[in-house]
């Protein structure tokens, strides 16, 4: 069975938004989340193909509900609790 | 681009991961800073009307290119190992009969190391989703109306292979510099949803 980020040729979608001068990032926290996962690959805590498959792997409403880059930082806290760097719980943000 | 969540709140997240990361030695301090830098520093659209301009000018670089684009594009001292790792890049030329659009159906694989980040819209559901079934009315949308008879190719992209698109050389540019050409080339031009 297909995942749901396996889009092609599905119906539904909405018409195509371009935004004029678009920025390589829209924040700063998405300039992070890239960097990030650069760096964790770099160091082999996980590979391209594993942070791949982690994104396709959301469930489906929260794969469409999130933008791009909270998809990879999803995927790279999956995956840094699979490979037992930090638990799920270390890895939420503190509540005081 | 969708997304419920406040700035404020995914940027605390992504924060706390990067401080974990930092107590655990898994990052180092300036790190993130440097590769941030780095990556704007590097591809850039204009890497790919370059080769584009060469390609017109010079018909034996056109075929090398078309033949294997990464030993070709090192003639003009580009590549495409300046990411994670080397991926395979494809040129596909647009002609009078053919044109050609590149997507990622799964995802989002694009040139990075070449042309720099990819446009929101590449990424987005609706282009991924739409532009195999009906590539001639999401290129309508784009603005670019291609004749009935002109055959339109769909690449589309996957983790190892990447697609980049010669565009066609417009009209009454013969007199142009190779540098004069290049600046006609815009990054839609590359990915096939402008005509040039």
């Amino acid at each position: 069975m297909s995942r749901i980020n396996d889009v092609g040729g599905m119906a539904g979608f909405p018409a195509i938004a371009e935004e004029p001068d678009e920025p390589p990032f829209h924040a700063d926290w998405e300039a992070h989340v890239f960097a990030l996962n650069g760096a964790l690959i770099k160091r082999g805590v996980y590979n391209l193909d594993e942070f791949r498959d982690a994104i396709e792997r959301m469930p489906p409403e929260e794969y469409l509900a999130a933008s791009y880059y909270e998809r990879w930082i999803t995927a790279i806290t999956t995956l840094l609790a699979e490979k037992g760097v930090a638990s799920p719980d270390e890895l939420d943000v503190p509540h005081d | 681009m969708s997304g419920d969540h406040p700035s404020s709140v995914i940027s605390a997240r992504v924060r706390h991961v990067e401080a974990l990361l930092e107590s655990r030695g898994l990052l180092d301090e300036g790190e993130i800073d440097g590769r941030i830098d780095e990556f704007l520093a590097g591809g850039s659209p204009a890497n790919g009307a370059r080769i584009t301009a060469r390609a017109w000018v010079d018909p034996g670089f056109a075929e090398r290119l078309l033949a294997d684009a990464n030993e070709a594009i090192r003639e003009v001292g580009l590549s495409m190992a300046g990411g994670l790792q080397e991926q395979r890049l494809k040129v596909v030329a647009n002609t009078a009969d053919e044109h050609n659009v590149v997507v990622c159906t799964l995802c989002s694989c694009y040139p990075i190391a070449l042309l720099g980040p990819s446009p929101g819209w590449y990424k987005s559901e609706a282009y991924r989703s739409r532009v195999v079934r009906d590539p001639r009315g999401v290129l309508r949308e784009f603005g670019l109306e291609l004749p009935e008879t002109t055959r339109i190719s769909v690449w589309d992209a996957s983790a190892e292979s990447r697609y980049m698109v010669v565009p066609r050389r417009p009209e009454g540019t013969e007199g142009l510099s190779e540098e004069q050409l290049a600046a006609l080339v815009t990054r839609k031009g590359l990915i096939g949803t402008a005509a040039v």
